[in-house]
């Protein structure tokens, strides 16, 4: 170890604890994972400071111009505008779509994961500490869920949605179906995880003293045994949002997704694909790099959490 | 043995049950059936009369009995959007489906293998390096860029492949087929790339990581010790011991590809189950969407089923130490 031995006698800030820890050698001594964590912070920095830093509004239609369309990238439009990565057929600036699409993404990828994953550790810690029943019931959904794939459970519980919600508010709704449907295709995989889990933390002494001082099980569940099912979860929660970015974008691309009003990275690939055989390539181009971005970058960064957090890849 | 086989059975009925409960609320509960298939005009009378005829009013379970005895007879009804019965919808578009899902299993099958036990074989080699990398790239690419950047590349720049349609097709019996002619098995490539990727990547890494496993075992070692030549070892010996969960994934895959199938069939506009499903989901066409879900489920199960008694068959361990889980 490079860095010097903290002092054990007087308490370390949170700060020094964290970049003495094993996590954070491993970190550093990996070089993919700091490039991807920073265009990671990059992209989500972007896509937050949206409408401070976009260049121009897209969704107003005020400001947009048709005279504006298709002008290339780095350059002048017939209007005497510069866009630095283009205009689309309706004269909206490329980048301006990308940061705001990149919010949507990015804002319906973390929802839905987070969704999946309350739901998940929920029922994971609850099969997992109740056994017998319980257990068999929630595990046999999770095991049927499990064999299908997730975009179609989501493109499932999508349409049921549609037919359920009236037209008039279908719109509005959207993005909380996409969300509700995503989450709802992926917390199989969290509950999983944790229900081996607990079963195993369930055995140990420590819960057994406890249950014997009369902590409610739920308490113990939430105390005791949940911050020992974190690093796996963690883990999950990663790659599942990369899951959920690229499920929200296919889904957005095959026309089922956000309204055309709030597009996402998805749509914008969708509406880029128009454009593919008469030549301003731009229009697609630049979403789908950010998309791979994003996805690559969270792909990569889970990867490199899994063989941190694994005591047993540590040597 | 029978025990065994009888027992998923069972629970693949339940599985097929389940999913029957779930398409049939659907069917009967999302829209209302009697408006999308009468007009504005139609009187509240007549409507009551037609849900009568229709049995609407019946009692749920009486409905949902009826709901399995037609699906049993391949009866789903008719799609709200073409006018035309569901099960004729599906069945003649499930050709299309079916070439593309086998065509693109194949190709994951031979080049996932091919290059999985390649990259365990060499694994300080720059080809390894790059097949790693390049897998990566592909779990994280979703598949409809990948279409895309194909269609781009091939269609657009390059001019060599059609990038949409079947090209030309022949009528076998029912079954149009788009393998014999020259336009047919030119369209086919791209979109079975497309499809195949993913599966393939994923077949590479388990065998890439299969392999590592079973090379460091005692019999390998033992093999290379009497003297048997490393084709025999690594082919006789390693490779087929990796086999068993090859077997199970790819079959499990085989009904991933066909929802897959979805995104393939839109980007490159082919007319197969996929994307006469998704046309469904944006218009709410419930009985497409109900039958394609019973449609699927059953795949699904079948090849579980399938799978499960193959691996029964093929792992002798399992025989002895009680029932298997396909997973």
């Amino acid at each position: 170890m490079a860095s010097p031995a903290p002092t054990h006698s007087e308490p370390t800030s949170l700060l020094a604890r964290v970049l003495d820890s094993d996590v954070f050698y491993s970190y550093r001594k990996s070089p993919v994972t700091v490039v991807a964590s920073i265009v990671l912070a990059g992209l989500i920095l972007a896509a937050v400071l949206a409408p401070l830093i976009a260049p121009y509004n897209p969704f107003d239609p005020s400001s947009l111009n048709l005279m504006d369309g298709y002008t290339a990238p780095l350059s002048d439009s017939m209007m005497g505008n510069y866009f630095v990565l283009g205009t689309d057929h309706q004269g909206r600036d490329v980048l301006s779509t990308i940061l705001y699409g990149s919010r949507v993404s990015l804002f319906v990828g973390i929802s839905a994961t987070l969704f999946a994953m309350v739901l998940g550790v929920t029922l994971g810690l609850f099969a997992g500490y109740r056994g017998k029943t319980t257990d068999a019931i929630i595990m046999r959904i999770a095991d049927i869920q499990l064999t299908f794939p997730a975009i179609l459970i989501a493109l499932l519980i999508f349409g049921f949605a549609r037919g359920i919600i009236p037209p008039a508010q279908q719109e509005s709704a959207a993005v909380w179906v996409l969300i509700f449907a995503i989450g709802l295709s992926n917390w199989a995989q969290f509950a999983r995880t944790v229900r081996g889990a607990t079963m195993v933390e369930r055995q140990k002494e420590y819960v057994a003293a406890a249950r014997i001082m009369g902590v409610h099980p739920v308490m113990i569940l939430v105390k005791h045994i949940l911050p020992n099912v974190t690093g796996p979860v963690l883990v999950i929660a990663t790659i599942g949002l990369a899951l959920a970015i690229i499920e929200e974008a296919t889904l957005s691309f095959l026309g089922v997704g956000v309204p055309p009003t709030q597009p996402s990275l998805g749509t914008l690939i969708r509406i880029g694909q128009q454009f593919l055989f008469s030549g301003e390539w731009w229009i697609l181009f630049f979403p789908a790099v950010t998309l791979v971005l994003l996805a690559l970058s969270v792909n990569l960064l889970g990867d490199w959490l899994r063989d941190a957090l694994n005591p047993r890849l540590r040597q | 043995m029978l025990a065994f086989i009888l027992r998923r059975l069972g629970q693949s009925v339940l599985v097929m049950l389940v999913v029957a409960l779930i398409a049939f609320i659907m069917f009967r509960y999302v829209g209302d059936p009697i408006a999308s298939m009468v007009g504005q005009e139609a009187s509240s009378a007549d409507r009551e009369a037609l849900r009568q005829q229709l049995g609407l009013n019946d009692p749920f379970y009486e409905q949902f009995f009826r709901f399995i005895t037609n699906a049993l007879q391949g009866q789903f009804g008719i799609s709200y959007r073409l006018q035309q019965p569901v099960t004729e919808l599906i069945l003649s578009r499930l050709p299309a489906t079916i070439e593309l899902a086998f065509t693109s299993a194949l190709l994951a099958l031979v080049f996932g293998v091919g290059f999985g036990v390649f990259a365990a074989l060499r694994p300080k080699t720059i080809s390894t390096a790059a097949i790693m990398t390049g897998s990566l790239i592909g779990v994280s690419l979703p598949t409809f860029l990948i279409g895309i950047a194909l269609i781009y590349v091939f269609a657009v720049e390059l001019q060599w492949l059609p990038s949409f349609g079947r090209g030309q097709t022949v009528q076998i019996g029912w079954w149009r087929t788009g393998l014999l002619t020259e336009s047919g098995l030119r369209s086919l490539i791209l979109p079975a790339i497309t499809l195949s990727l993913f599966q393939m990547t994923l077949i590479m890494r388990l065998v890439r990581a299969e392999m590592l496993e079973v090379l460091r075992t005692d019999y390998i070692k033992f093999a290379k010790a009497r003297g048997l030549s490393s084709r025999a070892i690594n082919f006789g010996h390693a490779l087929k011991n990796t086999l068993v969960p090859v077997i199970t994934i790819t079959g499990l895959q085989l009904g991933s590809v066909i929802a897959f199938a979805i995104i393939t069939e839109t980007v490159f506009q082919w007319p197969g189950v996929g994307s006469l499903f998704i046309n469904s989901v944006a218009v709410v066409d419930v009985p497409v969407m109900a039958a394609y879900l019973m449609f699927i489920a059953f795949v699904f199960v079948v090849i579980n089923l399938t799978v499960d008694i193959l691996y029964y068959v093929v792992d002798p361990r399992l025989r002895v130490s009680g029932p298997a889980r396909g997973h």
